[in-house]
């Protein structure tokens, strides 16, 4: 078992026929991934490597089955794009865009809530990859094999690290979650985690935060309250000041709100282990699953 | 990205939000010029991106042409909390009957708006929820209904303002929420809101930060750009396309992804370094831009030391690698590396630099590793800056109560 995306995933590639759209689009193909469509509006009818290419979503779904989209367009179109999938009955949408506006977000994060039909996973994300069954987005699958170690995180590159560090000790993953770097994103660590407590090849669950926003200080009450599964946890940007924004638009320190020490502070009295670099995020988890 | 107050001000009076009368000035004559317009007695204020101007001599009052050339020339270039003042904004004096707070925040944790209306302004927000909690009113705003009268109503009365003044404040709640979206903005702070002595409601200060993703949308305001204000670093970062942030240390930063590189700053300040930089050279970086990327690191004279960490997924080594080679081509450094290559190509990267055999460039096999040896070898950090504010845990006065 897996979460969210496996080989039952029929993807369709919002922006397939532009450069990082086929790109990517065409690297999860060939890890395994049931790449039914692309769409481009305008171009219905072509083809990007054999990918039929459709006008709209809604065409995707009904003449080739899309049942998840991925979302590569830019900035201004990308919540049109989403909303969009959502409307043509899309389950599970992974967008992986930086830079959407935040208000943009907020509609759209709004409406998706209150038609529960499709979950959001992103923007600004990596995707989701299910090594052995599937890959959607922008993920470096080959670091991943298959396992029982659940990662959930905010952020692209220092998942690759703190998988790479549990690669090292043998341990592979059941799914890996980007759920993105943004101020408001579709799914958060309770989403995420939630279905990993309930994914039964899921053992372990290693959640990667950073700093900005309340999310993981409301993750580790959940955790105490629902999750039987051990929860590893980082947390990123200890060092940053205050009012600057570090890389990713939803990473800022306001005033006092949203550190990387509070964050610490409340998962550890809520019992979850907090490692204070990527190693002794891998070392804390082998010492879960011994 | 933030405006300075009369830029806030010129985006509430196109919403219809009131002002008192005022004109920018950047030099000295404009602001005489500006007074006589105005009429006296005005108040010049200095246009700062930092609070407390006015305890640290910023805002005086002139009741005629001589005062306004006086303090004109006394609060531009001076500097407040390390911020030089280039900018002047010379307003109508008010007569103040009553001095109210009112905000739009953007709250990412109930993913709604958020306004807000307090009885007590003139003062930060946190001191007044620490004198008295209940007279700050706060309602979440669902963004696909939008404000709507009985909110402003609800703000008013659960505020507890003057009566007289419900429906003028109402419609100013309404003006800053239309200002709020439609300018893609992430905050909006009114403090003080005026009652003058003639029951009139304006917005005697503005404070405004707009989503620097949306700027695509409102050319007119991206130009606003304070660049007078920017570090010379971030703004040659920005020119350039990086993601940059300075810091006060000597060991130089540069990696790929914003999780990974904010997880470096950490690992190095846990081997005893002090980062000089955030720098994110983003997914799929180019020779070229790791080369670019270089050169603003080593613009900050504080460096002694840079560390490059790479975990390689989109990003090449090799590409790195070569960035590096480039770099040590074109730029006369004089400082130790330490580079850290995993992932993509990492074995080509490592070969190119062990073939390179550049100069005082160490490579690391894992990131703790490297993060001790670029400590070591970037030595002492330069003195603690003392008046830098520290990331605190502490309380957190203006949450949401309902959260």
């Amino acid at each position: 078992m897996s979460i969210l995306v496996d080989k039952d995933t029929k993807l369709v590639v919002a922006g397939l026929t532009g450069r990082e759209g086929s790109f990517h689009g065409l690297n999860n193909r060939r890890y395994g991934t049931d790449l039914v469509a692309g769409v481009t509006p305008s171009k219905g009818g072509q083809d990007v490597e054999g990918v039929p290419v459709f006008d709209t979503v809604h065409a995707a779904v009904q003449e080739a089955g899309a049942n998840t989209a991925m979302v590569f367009v830019p900035p201004p179109a990308a919540a049109d794009a989403i909303l969009e999938a959502a409307d043509a009955g899309v389950e599970l949408v992974i967008c992986i865009t930086e830079g959407i506006p935040a208000h943009d977000m907020l509609r759209v994060y709004t409406h998706l809530r209150r038609d529960e039909r499709t979950r959001l996973v992103g923007p600004n994300c990596p995707g989701i990859l299910s090594p052995g069954k599937a890959n959607v987005g922008i993920i470096p699958a080959h670091f991943f094999s298959e396992g029982n170690v659940g990662l959930v995180s905010r952020s692209g590159t220092l998942t690759y690290q703190i998988g790479n560090e549990l690669a090292q000790r043998g341990f592979g993953n059941s799914t890996i979650v980007g759920i993105g770097g943004d101020p408001v994103v579709g799914s958060s660590f309770i989403d995420v985690i939630a279905q990993f407590e309930s994914d039964p090849e899921t053992e372990l669950i290693v959640m990667c935060g950073e700093i900005g926003g309340d999310e993981e200080e409301r993750t580790a009450d959940y955790i105490a309250e629902s999750v039987s599964k051990p929860v590893v946890a980082y947390i990123a940007g200890f060092t940053a000041p205050p009012g600057k924004t570090m890389g990713h638009a939803g990473a800022i320190v306001s005033g006092s709100k949203g550190t990387a020490a509070a964050k610490a502070e409340a998962l550890e009295a809520k019992g979850v282990r907090v490692g204070r670099n990527p190693t002794e995020v891998a070392d804390a988890a082998s010492e879960a699953l011994a | 990205m933030d405006l300075l107050e009369y830029q806030g001000k010129q985006l509430f009076a196109r919403h219809g939000v009131p002002i008192p009368e005022g004109r920018p000035a950047a030099t000295i004559e404009e602001a005489v010029i500006a007074a006589d317009e105005v009429g006296y007695p005005v108040v010049i204020k200095a246009q700062v991106l930092i609070g407390g101007r006015g305890k640290a001599g910023g805002i005086k009052l002139a009741n005629d042409r001589e005062e306004a050339e006086r303090h004109a020339k006394a609060i531009i270039g001076m500097d407040i909390h390390g911020f030089t003042v280039h900018q002047l904004y010379v307003e109508k004096a008010s007569d103040i009957a009553e001095e109210y707070y009112a905000a739009v925040v953007f709250d990412r944790g109930a993913k709604q708006p958020m306004v807000m209306l307090s009885r007590m302004g003139g003062m930060e927000v946190e001191e007044i929820a620490e004198k008295d909690p209940t007279a700050i009113a706060r309602l979440h705003v669902d963004p696909l209904v939008g404000f709507q009268a009985f909110h402003g109503r609800r703000l008013a009365f659960e505020s507890g303002i003057a009566e007289d003044v419900i429906r003028p404040v109402g419609t100013m709640l309404e003006r800053l929420y239309e200002a709020f979206v439609g300018e893609d903005a992430m905050l909006l702070e009114v403090n003080p809101l005026l009652v003058t002595g003639d029951r009139e409601v304006v917005a005697l200060d503005a404070k405004v930060t707009l989503d620097g993703n949306a700027l695509y949308r409102h050319p007119e305001t991206a130009e606003l750009r304070n660049t007078g204000a920017e570090d010379p670093q971030e703004r040659m970062a920005r020119e350039r396309g990086l993601t940059y942030v300075k810091l006060d240390g000597n060991v130089g930063i540069l990696g790929n992804g914003a999780g990974l590189v904010m997880s470096t700053l950490d690992v190095v300040a846990q081997a005893g370094g002090r980062p000089a930089n955030f720098l994110d050279a983003g997914g799929g970086s180019k020779a070229e831009e790791i080369s670019n990327a270089v050169e603003v690191i080593l613009a900050n004279p504080k460096v002694t030391g840079v560390l490059f960490n790479i975990f390689g997924g989109i990003t090449r080594c090799d590409e790195v690698a070569n960035g590096l080679i480039t770099a040590f081509g074109s730029l006369d450094i004089s400082v130790p590396f330490v580079v850290r290559l995993d992932g993509t190509n990492d074995e080509e990267g490592r070969r190119l630099l062990a073939d390179a055999d550049l100069p005082n460039v160490h490579v690391e096999k894992t990131m703790l590793e490297a993060a001790s040896r670029a400590v070591e070898l970037a030595g002492e950090a330069p003195p603690e800056d003392a008046d830098r504010p520290g990331p605190s845990a502490g309380a957190d006065p203006d949450a949401d109560p309902e959260q």
